[in-house]
């Protein structure tokens, strides 16, 4: 749970406040995850998501080299739905 | 074991163990901090391929390993309580309290729900405003802007009915709890690429000065633990203790200052049980009495509890970098990922579950 998962932005939704919502797709997923720590980010960036909440900008090469590698060795589960672990 | 082309770059990776090789005329003993480390390490058989002169040791970097009992008995005892839903990540679903863990406590009908954030848990809480939602936040500083976050949504939304039950830990005190142990013989740290791009270097910089230790802040990926590890050796062979990022492309040496501000905004420091280690000063996070509302330990009135560890089970040592999951008896037999006796085994990031899948990969093989 520590590792934090590169996405791409896909729109961004809703600002309450300080509050930013976006849609990041990861591979073929496509999760929620807020912005409110990047307020510089946009459409099109590429971001670290921990926990639903991206962390950091990250630039797209990087991105895509991360995701790979965390598709190889099973870094995704995080991403999965509560029944993909039993729950 | 891993032959060189199965990696993805499998020319780096012999070019920085043909260095490393040849940079390396003594013994060392390094330790990586961060659990996602240990697993790619042991995952991806580096631990065998690296020169026998170098000791790789295998740190607490493992959130869900050093959650204390005592906090998962009171997460269990809140998710029992008729009006409460209690949350938190999936790792969690395993790590056994006392007498089960909050699997089971599901199984027997408590309402216990698993989420990839604790975002998720405030929407469960605006959904259900006659319920209390209490998210089970651990993590290091990595997850630490999240539920931070959480508790400033729930505010921003006037929700009264959500809370943290926190078990927050942190990098730096920790590391200087191994320095000063006098058993752990640590020449080197890799430190975690992940922690730093939320809380950057700074905090490391008086730890290198002061022990003259070397830190160089990885990645996780192969290349990057490899390169981490050439790094650290050409430093300790020529006798230096500097302060490195071999994670630069995506660690700035000031990591994310607003991650850090909100961190701040909701947590402080504070003295931090770690299951298998004990009390380290200062290296934990609590909720700041301003956001007392938020905070479960102060909704429930959740008295502090601390229960001691199996005896059976050598996980402190393991965390301490004194001993390996191979050193302990039961690994494999007694305990293994469906049946843990100790928190390392439970979370894939855990030292004993990335030996207990590497063995079982090389067996099946
Ligand atoms: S193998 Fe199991 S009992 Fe042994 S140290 Fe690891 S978690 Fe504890």
């Amino acid at each position: 749970m520590c590792l934090a998962i590169p996405g791409k932005i896909r729109s961004i939704e809703q600002t309450e406040g300080l509050i930013r919502r976006a849609k990041v797709v990861f591979g073929s997923i496509v999760k929620e995850a807020y912005l409110d720590m990047i307020p510089q980010a946009k459409e099109g960036d590429y971001v670290l998501v921990h926990a639903g909440v991206a962390i950091n900008l990250v630039n797209e090469e990087e991105a895509l080299k991360t995701f790979a590698h965390l598709q190889a060795y099973g870094g995704l589960e995080d991403l999965l739905p509560e029944e993909g672990i039993g729950g | 074991m891993k032959y060189l082309k199965e990696y993805r770059d499998p020319e780096l990776v012999e070019k920085y163990l043909q260095e490393i090789e040849k940079v390396t005329t003594r013994p060392w003993v390094l330790m990586e901090f961060c659990g996602g480390q240990t697993h790619s390490l042991v995952k991806n058989g580096l631990i065998q391929i690296l020169p026998e002169k170098i000791r790789m040791v295998h740190g607490p970097g493992c959130p869900v390993c050093v959650t204390p009992l005592g906090v998962i008995d009171q997460a269990l005892q809140l998710a029992f309580k008729e009006d409460v839903i209690l949350c938190s990540f999936g790792d969690m679903l395993r790590v056994p309290g006392t007498e089960k863990s909050l699997l089971q406590a599901k199984a027997e009908g408590a309402e216990v729900r698993f989420f990839y954030s604790p975002m998720e848990a405030v929407q469960l809480a605006r959904d259900n405003p006659h319920k209390e939602v209490v998210f089970f936040a651990v993590g290091f500083e990595t997850t630490a802007p999240a539920n931070a976050l959480s508790v400033l949504h729930a505010r921003q939304y006037g929700l009264t009915n959500y809370s943290l039950l926190t078990s927050h830990v942190l990098v730096p005190p920790a590391m200087r709890a191994i320095l000063e142990d006098e058993e752990s013989h640590i020449d080197g740290f890799l430190g975690a690429g992940n922690v730093c791009s939320v809380m950057g270097l700074e905090d490391y910089a008086p730890i290198v000065q002061e022990y003259h230790i070397p830190i160089v802040v990885t990645g996780f990926e192969p290349v990057d633990l490899l390169q981490g590890i050439l790094m650290l050796i050409v430093q300790l062979e020529r006798g230096e203790a500097r302060l490195e990022n071999q994670y630069s492309r995506v660690v700035p040496y000031e990591g994310n200052p607003s991650a850090r501000a909100v961190i701040a905004e909701v947590f402080e420091p504070t003295h931090q049980e770690w299951r298998g280690i004990g009390v380290m000063p200062g290296s934990g996070l609590k909720m700041r009495k301003a956001f007392a509302a938020y905070d479960a330990n102060v909704k429930f009135g959740l008295a502090p509890r601390v229960i001691p560890d199996s005896q059976e089970c050598i996980a402190g040592e393991i965390l301490r970098g004194h001993k390996k999951p191979l050193d302990c008896p039961h690994f494999g037999k007694k305990c293994t990922p469906l049946n843990p006796l100790g928190a390392p085994m439970v979370s894939s990031e855990g030292a004993c579950a990335a030996y207990y899948h590497l063995m079982a990969e090389v067996e099946g093989a």
